[in-house]
């Protein structure tokens, strides 16, 4: 049973993925997944125009 | 555990840099076959204690230093690194070797068919390769260790550690085993070891030099370059390996730009800054001493501020952990109990993360390049920490910082990430501090290797920046 809210989104991903988490890994990932997280958030809520480009640009 | 005092002192030819080696052997005074053995003995006299190789290529290493001999005494050309024995970070392919990256899982690889572009330049510049050399997992960390094949230990006192992911690197240059070695950065991991083993490193523009035939982790932001005790000999092997490659989509098409020629050329001209804000806070008081000595070396009084630089870390963080689990999803699937499960569980977590977090994280990076270049308008130099503190202790999880406990291996690479986010080139450049040494980051605008290797050459020429070599313990 899921206690923690990232549990049922760890359970979701690591499903569609085809990725094992196995119980005694879960604390470590679901550590590493809300460091990540708490990060993205810091870029996320950085406003940026809508025809941004990301650095990724593909030359053809 | 200690080092032997005579580590730096055993004979003449054992404290040669790169540059002396090359012009030894040119003018027949020391035979490259020679050098080589130099280099093996010191490997396998020291190399039990700071476990800083993973392979030693001794046949290959004769064959191609008699080779290099033999065309010396033919009259050839021997080329400007001749007879100089260097060793390579283990995710460079090795010929017949299996690229193993610091992992376990990559020892079941079939061996490399052709040695790694780089190899290939700096040997047909007439260096003799002997050996590979050990590194983090994959790349993933900053501390140097490996639970596969052991720390790699800092020569200045091997209960440290060398800094990652080039740990490897750091220990054989440090402590003398090898004038050369080549590593890997794709958020600090030349400029982190070479800050906590005390030796110069270089973090060349993102692009500039081939990757072909390494294994990678973060496409984004991976780089390699030398490590070295000096800034000729840095300069030395960049030569010899740039140029373009088309075995590697990223390498650039514009052609060398040699710096050993104009190494020596005044810096009065150069318009230096010290970096401020976010790159003078959470340092320990060793790194703000490092910072401030290359300042006042340097006459530079002026601050700027690189904007934006907490979320420029952040960014990498994200892009480097989400690319990295893309690289390894596979392995994750097959192989998940042969990762070094603090990896994995990295890994894991980095396959997690929502693709619209990391496509911001990536239109954040080309606004924050915009930033950085108007900066570069009015400064050419860029003066920063290399990491917030000396080499920690093997194993240390945590440091105090203003009374706030913090994970160490996270921490290391703060003042290096919002650098190599952007392809910055960067010298890192030894403070020779008591008891250990720490590492100060020359940064200048991308393709400026020249300004950032000329700073750094004017800073060792003042004696502000050496290579110590290690007293043992």
């Amino acid at each position: 049973m899921a206690v923690d809210p990232l549990d049922d989104y760890i359970d979701a991903v690591s499903k569609a993925l085809g990725l094992p988490v196995e119980d005694a890994w879960r604390p470590a990932v679901r550590a590493n997944l809300e460091v990540s997280l708490k990060l993205a958030r810091l870029v996320d809520e950085f406003a940026l125009p809508d025809d941004a480009e990301p650095a990724s640009v593909f030359a053809a | 555990m200690s080092l032997q005092p005579d580590i730096a002192t055993t004979s003449d030819r054992d404290g040669l840099s790169a540059l002396e080696i090359a012009q030894a052997v040119k003018s027949r005074k020391l035979s490259a076959l020679s050098a080589t053995e130099a280099a093996l003995s010191r490997i396998e006299k020291y190399d039990p204690l700071l476990n800083s190789f993973t392979d030693v290529t001794a046949d290959r290493a004769r064959a191609r230093a008699r080779a290099v001999d033999a065309a010396i005494a033919a009259g050839k050309h021997a080329g400007p690194l001749a007879g100089v024995p260097f060793a390579v970070k283990n995710l460079f392919d090795v010929q017949g070797l299996p690229t193993r990256a610091g992992s376990k899982i990559n020892r079941d690889l079939p061996p490399a068919s052709r040695d790694a572009t780089l190899i290939e330049r700096l040997e047909a510049a007439g260096a003799v390769m002997v050996g590979a050399l050990n590194m983090g997992e994959y790349a993933y960390d900053f501390t140097g260790e490996n639970i596969h094949d052991g720390p790699s230990r800092n020569p200045h006192d091997v209960t440290r550690m060398t800094g990652g992911s080039s740990g490897g690197s750091g220990s054989a240059v440090g402590g003398g085993l090898v004038p050369l070695a080549l590593g890997s950065d794709t958020n600090g991991s030349i400029r982190v070891p070479s800050s906590f083993c005390g030796i110069f490193g270089l973090k060349p523009t993102y692009g500039r030099l081939s990757r072909a035939r390494s294994f990678p982790f973060v496409s984004s932001f991976d780089h390699l370059g030398p490590l070295a005790r000096s800034v000729g000999d840095l300069a030395l092997a960049y030569d010899a390996m740039q140029g373009p490659d088309p075995d590697d989509a990223v390498c650039t098409t514009r052609p060398a730009e040699p710096v050993s020629p104009v190494l020596a050329r005044d810096i009065g001209d150069v318009r230096i800054a010290v970096a401020g804000g976010y790159f003078q806070k959470n340092v320990f008081p060793e790194a703000s001493e490092a910072v401030g000595r290359i300042a006042r070396a340097l006459g530079a009084t002026r601050t700027v501020e690189i904007p934006e630089a907490a979320r420029a870390r952040a960014a990498a963080y994200v892009i480097s952990t989400c690319e990295g689990a893309s690289l390894h999803l596979d392995r994750l699937r097959k192989r998940p109990n042969d990762f070094d499960p603090a990896v994995r569980d990295r890994l894991l977590a980095g396959a997690m993360i929502p693709a619209p977090l990391v496509d911001r994280a990536q239109k954040f990076r080309r606004w924050y390049r915009t930033q950085v270049l108007e900066l570069f308008k009015s400064v050419d130099v860029i003066i920063a920490p290399a990491t917030p503190c000396v080499a920690p202790k093997l194993g240390q999880a945590t440091f105090m910082l203003d009374g706030v406990q913090l994970p160490v291996r996270a921490n290391i690479g703060i003042h290096t990430q919002p650098i190599s986010f952007i392809g910055l080139p960067v010298v890192a450049v030894p403070v020779p501090l008591e008891p250990m040494p720490i590492g100060v980051q020359i940064i200048a605008a991308p393709w400026r290797e020249g300004i950032a290797l000329r700073v750094a050459y004017a800073l060792e020429r003042a004696g502000a920046v050496s290579a110590p070599r290690p007293r043992g313990l």
